[in-house]
């Protein structure tokens, strides 16, 4: 067989992850410390992971329904205007999905015919782009700068819209950067799409990781967005469910009508125990989050402070659990500067070009570790900045 | 100061820098604090969490349950107080429930924790009784496992 002929080009051209064989190096080194992890270091709660024995206990073990069990919407509904002032319908606004990642497949598939093109800001997490070019849509990134606190300005948006835009990707809280959008810089970037017929895909995943601000505001809730905004969210981060795989995405009854109907074909439905475990997570759990929170904004601070005294500058990251400091100081390739450091100093991050081109020269250090651990991984790359004689 | 005193019960040994890095306060701060902290007996001690069976030297601990009579002025302090001076108790905890007091007793031996049990305790005035179990084995202590170790299984996937 030529399997090179056989698969289809779109699915063949999808860029391998380029830090996966730096990883598998990692794991051979006994005391390699990895600071690599995107997920929390927290266990899930324990009246969340009882909920989910006791379901199987009662023996709730079937398919739910294609949207999600409704008493997981209700809650879900209930979440959204309690934390962020947004009203969705559990009837039919919302939908429940694997994780955060199929929510954002969902969308983007339901939304994004071939030729259409998909702003995406970056550095960003790394699957928006496969999945607009699995569809036949085009990536156009528009790069976010350090500057600019990581943030999309309405200029760098407006300057990417043509007409073929069909959706804007707004990833804030941003994974790799730690960078936030308040209230103000949503305020100009609705003011660029209204009256545009622009979707936004707003990836919230962070939402309750935020530090020192009000709390993380949905560009939906702004005047004139709810209509032309899907959001997405999940159970991963702030409850520190990742391996759950829940996630979730609310907006227009049209559109979720469409991605119901495309998660119904190629997933059924979501994970059944995930469910009934997350119904409790949005009922009871609500301390929980500022626990966990609490607990990362002091690592955070500690990070943060620790990378500036060594000279690798980082503006303050003020959301997610990343510090995504600058590398000029030591004139290295984001790449070059993690390979030395792994093959020196057996510390592991990840390289900012991996979070597209607007990320090199920079790295992703995430802190959801325990503090002797970013401890001892701060002291090991002063001691590697310092034998270089960049420090 | 709460948050302070919930980062110190966890790892103790942090260096005042760091600390201060965690809470976006100066480390002579953070000093001023632990100094308060102490002086006003909110921070009883620093110790460390020492596993004895891996460090090959055998110790002897043991759960003593009390029946005492309370005094009729000073209710159970005055005994307690009594046998929380004794060098061989750890700890002294008034209880509700089944029994008044838990005793906690480390010695080098049975014997030793027997012969204090028989010869110290039990002729109190005020000990109606006691019943002693002894520790076979530490699995959590201070919040850290002592048989398993906590490993981290998380693997960078996708990022």
């Amino acid at each position: 067989m030529n399997y090179d002929a056989l698969l289809a080009p779109a699915a063949k051209a999808m860029r391998p992850s380029g830090i996966r064989k730096f990883f598998d190096l990692a794991a051979d080194m006994p005391d390699c410390i990895s600071l690599g992890v995107g997920e929390p270091d927290f266990k899930t709660p324990w009246s969340v992971r009882d909920a989910g024995i006791r379901s199987l206990e009662l023996g709730r073990t079937r398919y739910t329904a294609n949207a999600g069990l409704k008493a997981l919407r209700t809650e879900i509904s209930a979440y959204f205007d309690r934390r962020f002032g947004l009203h969705y319908r559990p009837e039919d606004e919302i939908v429940v999905t694997v994780g955060g990642s199929e929510a954002i497949d969902l969308a983007i598939r339901a939304l994004v015919q071939p030729g259409d093109e998909v702003i995406i800001p970056e550095p960003c997490f790394v699957c928006y782009e496969p999945i607009t070019q699995l569809t036949g849509g085009v990536a156009v990134h528009v790069a976010t700068r350090q500057e600019e606190d990581f943030r999309l300005t309405p200029e760098a948006l407006r300057a990417a819209i043509t007409p073929k835009t069909k959706l804007l990707i707004l990833p804030y809280p941003n994974n790799p950067t730690g960078g936030v959008m308040e209230e103000g810089d949503l305020e100009k970037i609705a003011e660029v799409l209204r009256g545009t017929d622009v979707m936004v895909l707003s990836d919230e995943i962070y939402s309750e990781l935020t530090y020192g601000l009000a709390r993380h505001t949905s560009i939906a809730s702004l005047p004139g967005m709810w209509e032309r905004t899907v959001v997405i969210n999940g159970f991963s981060k702030s409850y520190a469910m990742t391996g759950w795989r829940l996630g979730y995405a609310a907006g227009p009854a049209p559109l979720i009508k469409v991605m119901t109907k495309i998660h119904q074909s190629c997933i059924m439905s979501a994970p059944t125990t995930s469910q009934y475990a997350a119904i409790v997570a949005l009922r009871q759990c609500d301390d929980q989050i500022e626990m966990m929170r609490d607990e990362y904004n002091r690592r955070r601070r500690f990070v943060v402070k620790a990378l500036n005294e060594m000279g690798l500058t980082c503006f303050e990251p003020r959301g997610a659990f990343y510090v995504f400091p600058c590398l000029e100081s030591t004139g290295l390739t984001s790449e070059e500067f993690c390979e030395l450091l792994l093959a020196e100093k057996h510390v592991a991050i990840v390289p900012g070009g991996a979070f597209g081109d607007s990320g090199e020269g920079y790295a992703r250090i995430s802190y959801a570790y325990s503090v002797e651990h970013l401890a001892e991984a701060m002291k090991r790359i002063r001691a590697f900045l310092q034998e270089h004689g960049w420090l | 100061m709460e948050e302070l005193l919930h980062i110190l019960e966890k790892s103790a040994r942090l260096p005042v820098e760091d600390i201060a890095a965690m809470l976006d306060i100066t480390p002579a701060q953070v000093a001023a604090q632990m100094d308060e902290a102490a002086a006003k007996g909110y921070i009883r001690g620093y110790e460390a969490l020492v596993d004895w069976e891996r460090a090959g030297v055998n110790l002897v601990e043991a759960v003593i349950e009390l029946h005492v009579s309370p005094k009729k002025s000073r209710g159970f302090d005055e005994i307690a107080s009594v046998i929380a001076a004794f060098d061989e108790v750890d700890s002294v905890l008034l209880m509700s429930g089944g029994y008044d007091l838990q005793v906690v007793v480390k010695g080098r031996s049975f014997q030793e924790i027997a012969l204090f049990v028989a010869k110290r305790l039990s002729p109190l005035d005020a000990v109606l009784s006691t019943a002693t179990s002894f520790v076979l084995r530490n699995y959590k202590r201070g919040g850290k496992l002592y048989q398993d170790e906590d490993t981290d299984e998380r693997e960078c996937t996708v990022l």
